[in-house]
């Protein structure tokens, strides 16, 4: 698996120089017009912080079954990239907002649904980070009920609110747009991968690290 | 020892205990009526509560008192190491969990049956309207609310900045149960009540509780393992 890193960063990279060629051709929206470019980023940090909550509370749920390490590092992995990922879409999101609806913020149910979900995402690093030794059992606990309540909160948030752009637009969009935002979500989850492989790495050489300077004390 | 016995045995001796000092459910209850005076401060406008004010500030005292109880009735089993001991215990974990669980909600129950009428009173609220609604409205929010409280409390006994990493921990994950729980509240209280959609919020509930109470009752045996 190390050896597709090298291969992987340059297809990556090639992505992420295609994709501003593409998305400055690709069509001005009919209301929005400039502004809504910021959707080629705003849609595919969403779509990575989504997949990385559920890699995070899939290996949660293997962490809390078996107890592997490995698992353990991918799950603290997965969570900081939730909060990175996370911020960039809740950073973007009241760009376009204040532009497209003249409001920075509208409490509408997916963007809201997001907030609550990156809330519980941030609440495991802060345990993780000060609950001293002991909490990646707790923490992951808290990552699978962060992963299950995703319906719930969109259900409770959706009837109490509906404003954001229907699931609809984006399967109903022509190919001059489809194609940059495609890419781009490839792109922004090609990163997502790279930086998972990266961290989780660092975090199992850290956990051997610490237990090795242990060792050593006895 | 069967289950449902076993629970009952730890329902009944925190209820015993708390019956000894009543410590907690009077602090709790103190707690939540300065809460509810506090927030009337911010939403009372010439005598009059702001529109759905009463059924918010209600769930905000219940989420705000619901934490306090939970970190003392948790912080009294790690003072006395009794904790380890019911873990000890030839009983089914998650017999433990029910357990708890079952004594912290009847508490805040004790609590809510003071609250609810002196938010009514408060913000000029009918609560009266429909009183059966309104109590399995009151009574599955906590249920959903102590579910994931307790299990979260019972896991951050041993661990480091407990007391501020439980509201930080559980009011993310809770936010379901207090949307239901402030706007079916709130749709009872209205000047024209709107049962249906009290129902509606009610049966969100049910379905919140069922689902985490499963999730926790497999997650405790894992979580305290130490």
């Amino acid at each position: 698996m190390a050896k597709l890193f090298t291969p992987a960063v340059v297809l990556i990279a090639a992505l992420f120089a295609i994709a501003p060629v593409l998305i400055v051709g690709a069509p001005y929206e009919s209301t929005m017009g400039l502004v809504q470019k910021i959707f080629y980023f705003h849609f595919p940090s969403w779509m990575a912080m989504f997949a990385a909550v559920f890699v995070s509370g899939v290996a949660s749920v293997v962490f809390l079954a078996t107890g592997r390490k490995g698992a353990d590092a991918l799950a603290v992995a997965s969570a900081e990239l939730v909060v990175v990922f996370g911020l960039i879409g809740l950073l973007t999101g009241p760009l376009w907002g204040i532009k497209a609806w003249g409001v920075w913020w509208s409490w509408d149910p997916r963007g809201t649904s997001a907030l609550v979900l990156w809330l519980v995402f941030q609440s495991y690093l802060l345990l993780r980070r000060f609950g001293g030794p002991g909490s990646e059992r707790l923490a992951a606990a808290v990552a699978l009920f962060g992963m299950c309540n995703v319906p719930f909160v969109y259900w409770s948030v959706n009837l109490w609110r509906t404003l954001h752009p229907k699931t609809t637009v984006v399967s109903s969009l022509p190919v001059s747009m489809g194609l940059p935002l495609w890419l781009s979500t490839f792109a922004f989850l090609g990163l997502l991968l790279l930086l998972l492989s990266l961290r989780t790495r660092l975090e199992t050489s850290r956990t051997r690290l610490d237990a090795l300077y242990l060792a050593l004390e006895d | 020892m069967g289950f449902v016995e076993a629970s009952w045995l730890v329902t009944r001796k925190d209820l015993l205990i708390e019956f000894r000092s009543r410590e907690i459910v009077y602090t709790t209850l103190f707690f939540a009526v300065s809460c509810l005076l506090v927030f009337a401060f911010g939403f009372v406008r010439e005598g009059r509560a702001v529109e759905d004010a009463a059924a918010g500030i209600l769930w905000v005292a219940i989420a705000f008192s619901g934490t306090l109880a939970l970190g003392r009735a948790f912080e009294r089993e790690r003072q006395n190491e009794t904790l380890r001991g019911l873990l000890m215990a030839p009983i089914a974990r998650p017999a433990l969990y029910v357990g708890k669980l079952t004594g912290i909600v009847l508490l805040l129950v004790a609590v809510e049956l003071v609250m609810v009428p002196m938010a009514g009173v408060m913000f000029q609220a009918r609560m009266l309207a429909h009183p059966v609604l309104l109590s399995a409205l009151v009574l599955t929010g906590t249920i959903g609310f102590t579910a994931v409280g307790t299990l979260f409390a019972a896991m951050l006994v041993r661990t480091r900045s407990r007391d501020v990493l439980l509201p930080v921990l559980l009011y993310p994950v809770t936010v379901p149960v207090i949307i239901a729980g402030v706007r079916g509240t709130a749709a009872l209280l209205a000047e024209e009540p709107n049962v249906a959609m009290a129902r509606l919020w009610l049966s969100m509930l049910v379905t919140f509780d069922v689902f985490f109470i499963t999730l926790a009752l497999w997650t405790f045996e894992a979580v305290m393992t130490e």
